[in-house]
């Protein structure tokens, strides 16, 4: 356990030592918050619905740029040999590393706070659905890092390890939009494997627990895969 | 102190290292010796817990490799060849880190960032980056991780490598100056390196281990062809060559011509445990001929290994 923060304490640090933290952070709240404001007065709704509507697709581009060094990067410095040889186990790299994704997931949405601030001044918000939505999207983000962390785990090549893990979670955003390419009796199975269909109901305010499950165990396969990739180096 | 049985390890088909059993004792300095890709580094790995072997055991003092690794890794510190660091973090981030996850806290922790920072003359680099340090000062910062806990069990990769003269021997030193407590396991593929800091050498080829003796064995107990190089001045190849071989104990002479003519090259190949050097001096003064050069040349690893793989 101690371990664990130990490596997320260093993993966190590192984001805000180089300048991709402060990059992706600058372009996640000028789309987010263009996308969101140019149409929120046309809705006339104080609701933060349509800012968490677009999530799904505006994570899958972002996380795994948060996510590709954290193994690539080692892997293919060689720091990687020095990290496993001192008294830490895989599973407390993982989850080091997964918790500093997370972490800087949730610094990124944290500006937009603010969003939800200024809507409550200037109408009647409804912060528990807010906060629902803020927490599915932390949830979205989390699972989205532990695809991004599997894909970093594969190659030592961060741009090759951030591609995949965009081609794979755009599918999941988009599934439940490109269904008119499968034959119907896919259908029902694919509208809940999509990230997306399962995101609505939280940015809708519906908190159902088969929605947190889907996101769950995204997460944990995808930690679960990143640990069986590692072990067989 | 270490005990390896039977250590194995596969890469797909290729087999890295082939059954290879080994005892070292606390308090030794064992050189692992050999050419590239024998063996060295992928043993080393294993030691380490980096690689899982394919097969064999591998026991540090009571505890087994694949039973108990954290106790293992708590008492090695490793430096792998060229000192993979983070390179955006500064030495002493660095440091600290690596000291936090050796569990050391507080004052312990400040009296021993300040202990190696003293050993390993670290002072002045502490706050750069390590990406701005030279291959000396990340070696340097590399020794500084390995004995970060105080660990019993030192394994150093080719930790001279890739350094400038003046630093090799400043490594050196501060080996022997941890060898003189602890037990060193370090890798090299420069004999004299061996043979001027351990104890004991093991040498490895294609995954075997094919001599292991202490350093005064392997470098005095054998006896072997010696061979010595001389540069003359005014004399002709074919009188040279019959003169050399008149002397006793060289087995046979071969002479070249020099790159401006007037100097002949000739190397003399003697027997095993003779030393012609005084004869041959002789021979040559009682001729007009005027003697430039002579050269013992000093065993280098390919001439050992050739030795060594002949007898077996």
């Amino acid at each position: 356990m101690r371990q664990t923060l130990l490596i997320f304490n260093k993993e966190f640090k590192d984001y805000f030592a180089s300048p991709i933290a402060y990059i992706v952070i600058a372009i996640f709240l000028a789309f987010a918050g263009w996308l969101f404001f140019s149409t929120f007065f046309l809705y006339d709704q104080a609701e933060m619905r349509r800012f968490f509507d677009m999530l799904p697709f505006l994570f899958a581009l972002l996380v795994p740029i948060i996510t590709m060094r954290l193994f690539a990067e080692e892997l293919n410095t060689g720091s990687y040999e020095l990290l496993l040889t001192l008294p830490v186990t895989l599973r407390d790299i993982i989850f080091g590393k997964f918790l500093a994704a997370v972490a800087f997931v949730a610094a990124i949405l944290l500006p937009t706070l603010f969003y939800a601030l200024s809507i409550s001044w200037i109408g009647d918000l409804d912060w528990g659905v807010t906060i629902g939505g803020f927490m599915g999207a932390l949830l979205l983000g989390a699972a989205y890092a532990a695809i991004g962390l599997f894909t970093s785990a594969l190659t030592r090549n961060q741009i090759i390890a951030c591609i995949a893990a965009i081609v794979i979670c755009v599918a999941l955003a988009m599934l439940d939009q490109m269904l008119f390419f499968f034959p119907p009796p896919a259908l029902d199975v694919l509208t809940h494997l999509s990230a997306n269909a399962h995101f609505k109901n939280i940015a809708k305010g519906i908190v159902d627990s088969r929605d947190l499950l889907y996101f769950f165990s995204i997460a944990f396969l995808g930690l679960y895969a990143t640990h069986l990739a590692m072990e067989d180096r | 102190m270490i005990h390896v049985e039977g250590l194995t390890k596969y890469y797909g088909d290729i087999c890295a290292v082939d059954h290879i059993d080994l005892d070292i004792h606390k308090g030794e300095i064992v050189g692992l010796l050999g050419p590239n890709g024998a063996g060295k580094t992928t043993t080393l790995r294993m030691l380490t817990g980096y690689f899982t072997p394919s097969a064999g055991r591998i026991q540090v003092k009571d505890s087994d490799m694949n039973e108990d690794p954290l106790s293992i890794k708590q008492s090695i510190g490793y430096l792998p060849e060229s000192a993979p660091l983070y390179q955006s973090m500064l030495v002493y981030d660095y440091l600290d880190h690596v000291a936090r996850i050796r569990g050391l806290r507080g004052d312990e922790r400040f009296q021993r960032l300040q202990a190696l920072t003293d050993l390993c003359g670290l002072r002045e680099i502490m706050h750069k980056p390590i990406a701005t340090l030279s291959k000396g000062l990340k070696q340097r910062v590399g020794l500084a991780h390995a004995m970060m806990s105080d660990p019993e069990i030192l394994v150093l990769d080719e930790p001279t490598s890739g350094l400038d003269p003046n630093q090799i021997v400043e490594i050196r030193e501060i080996i022997r100056r941890i060898g003189t407590e602890k037990t060193v396991i370090l890798s090299t593929h420069i004999l004299s390196e061996a043979e001027a800091t351990c104890d004991r050498i093991v040498i490895i080829n294609k995954g075997r281990i094919i001599v292991d003796g202490t350093t005064r064995e392997l470098t005095t107990g054998r006896q072997r062809a010696g061979r010595i190089q001389l540069a003359l001045q005014g004399a002709e190849a074919d009188a040279a060559r019959r003169l050399l071989e008149t002397v006793t104990g060289v087995q046979s002479a071969e002479i070249e011509a020099g790159p401006d003519g007037a100097i002949l090259q000739a190397t003399v190949t003697c027997r095993p445990g003779t030393d012609v050097r005084a004869d041959l001096y002789g021979a040559i003064k009682a001729t007009d001929w005027v003697l430039l050069e002579m050269i013992r040349e000093t065993q280098t690893l390919e001439t050992l290994f050739g030795e060594l793989t002949r007898e077996s």
